[in-house]
């Protein structure tokens, strides 16, 4: 790939089929150190298939990419050792309290133990949670775990963070104090950002650069007042709702959502 | 290590906040063991073959160490479902040592049934024929627990839904258990049924436990690992090879 240096992600013409269906379909796209980069569609355009194809969990089918110069395929713990990833599902242990989620990530990432105790104190008051670190997850609220995922992704001083909608569900003060902290990794340390969201708003005043994925395929990508500019509108919003229409997008329940529903009704 | 170690020990954690899951999976083993132990005792003891608590405590032993080796293997894709599993296989930490980790941890945790379920035997009555190889059918209990753990693994690496892995293992496990020669003594079975109970591997489990237990077997101790090792061998490599195969 050229100008390897420069990107914390690059892609070309990445494709993923699943059988007939085509989730990812020949999309490019790079992301250079330090941005913010939004990637923005609607329910079930392929954000989290690209998103699971950088980060290692599937294959492509065709294409080429480096995340912090490796190669996805080719060189998975180098990958896997450069980004935190805060996941579009809850990906947290219930039966396990707040320090030891953390502390379980930390110690598969191999942070020292001294920095890891430190690290995790620091991680836990700042998201407001160390009052109760010794809680179970499972008693916690859906906003408490959504807080706890984003700290374990950054728990390792990761260069790439990936937020598949980091910020669903959460309160606007929840939101902008997440916000704030990512962005002053980012002003700080450098740190790249990859993120997937429903809120435009936030995209708008979050991302440096956004790209619109729609049906797998790129249709659009830039600033977000190049967006706007381009679909002619004065919002972020309207300008996606231009671009990618207004029909209503409905993801296949699959047998992943069916357990999560039933979930959610034992707990009831 | 540290992530082989930090994978057992969330496994150990998990079972001893589940005081459910422990009382639980007691209950089986309990109801065998009182049940047939108390039923069939007077009809035993008739034919000449002893008392039948003291056969059959080594046969509930391994039955309720298989039943929670297997646990490990709905854990999987319980982990699969709702996204932790996921979180670990982001992590810069190689597929095997994951599935060592997640395999020792449920070894582990079903041996841990075992000593509880051979304690209760001792109370109801069983007594082992010499205390100094008790912590020798440990061994046995390890083998049989890395067994069954490998085998949930290998089949939950392949499956999604928790009801199509619970059939799967009903399916399995039945034969497996019935034919080991764990209620009723190997060696006056009818010859044909003797020949598939030598290809339960079970049998070699359930006969260990029996040789070191009670003084009695009937396959012979040094065959008994010998098998267990080969075919623990061969289901970890098999579970290993499916579990880097995962796609989430």
């Amino acid at each position: 790939m050229a100008s390897k240096k420069e990107y914390a992600i690059e892609v070309r013409n990445l494709t993923k089929k699943f059988g007939s269906f085509t989730a990812v379909d020949n999309i490019s796209f790079s992301v250079p150190k330090g941005q913010i980069f939004a990637f923005l569609g609607p329910n079930g355009a392929g954000k989290t298939t690209t998103i699971k194809i950088l980060t290692t969990l599937l294959k492509p089918t065709s294409g080429v990419m480096a995340v912090n110069n490796f190669d996805p395929v080719k060189n998975k713990n180098e990958v896997r050792e450069s980004f935190g990833i805060v996941f579009q599902d809850p990906s947290l242990d219930d039966e396990l309290t707040a320090y030891e989620n953390l502390e379980f990530h930390g110690v598969l990432y191999r942070v020292p133990k001294k920095i890891l105790k430190a690290k995790i104190e620091e991680l836990l008051k700042f998201i407001e949670l160390w009052d109760r670190r010794n809680d179970l997850v499972k008693h916690f609220s859906g906003g408490m775990k959504r807080r706890l995922e984003i700290a374990r992704g950054l728990i390792h001083r990761p260069e790439i963070l990936f937020l598949d909608e980091p910020t669903l569900g959460l309160d606007p003060q929840t939101r902008n104090h997440i916000w704030s902290y990512i962005k002053n990794l980012n002003k700080k340390h450098g740190l790249t950002v990859f993120f997937t969201t429903h809120y435009m708003e936030e995209a708008d005043r979050v991302a440096d650069k956004i790209a619109i994925i729609d049906h797998g395929k790129i249709i659009a990508q830039g600033k977000s007042s190049d967006l706007k500019k381009k679909a002619r509108k004065k919002s972020l919003e309207e300008a996606f709702l231009k671009l990618t229409g207004h029909k209503i997008r409905d993801e296949d329940a699959g047998s992943k959502d069916l357990m999560r529903m039933n979930r959610r009704l034992w707990r009831r | 290590m540290g992530a082989i170690y930090i994978l057992w020990l969330r496994q150990l954690k998990r079972y001893f906040r589940s005081k459910a899951r422990i009382v639980g999976s007691l209950g089986q083993p309990l109801l065998f063991l009182l049940a047939l132990g108390y039923g069939f005792g007077p009809i035993f003891e008739k034919a000449g073959q002893g008392s039948y608590i003291q056969f059959l405590a080594p046969g509930i032993v391994a039955m309720s160490i298989i039943f929670t080796a297997l646990f490990s293997g709905i854990e999987i894709i319980w982990d699969k479902q709702f996204g932790f599993l996921k979180e670990t296989l982001v992590a810069p930490v190689s597929r095997l040592k994951i599935m060592i980790g997640r395999t020792l941890g449920g070894a582990t945790v079903a041996i841990m049934q075992g000593i509880i379920v051979l304690a209760i035997s001792l109370i109801v009555g069983f007594r082992p024929v010499s205390w100094v190889l008790v912590p020798v059918s440990l061994v046995v209990m390890a083998l049989i627990a890395l067994l069954f753990t490998a085998l949930g693994t290998a089949i939950a690496s392949k499956l999604d839904d928790m009801q199509g892995f619970q059939l799967i293992m009903n399916f399995l496990i039945m034969p497996l258990f019935f034919l080991s020669g764990a209620l009723f003594p190997l060696n006056q079975m009818p010859p044909a049924l003797l020949l598939v109970a030598k290809l339960d591997p079970l049998s070699y489990g359930v006969d260990g436990l029996h040789y070191l237990l009670t003084g009695m077997g009937a396959l012979g101790l040094q065959m008994d690992f010998l098998v267990l090792a080969i075919v623990v061998a061969v289901l970890l490599f098999i579970g290993s090879w499916l579990f880097s195969k995962i796609e989430i």
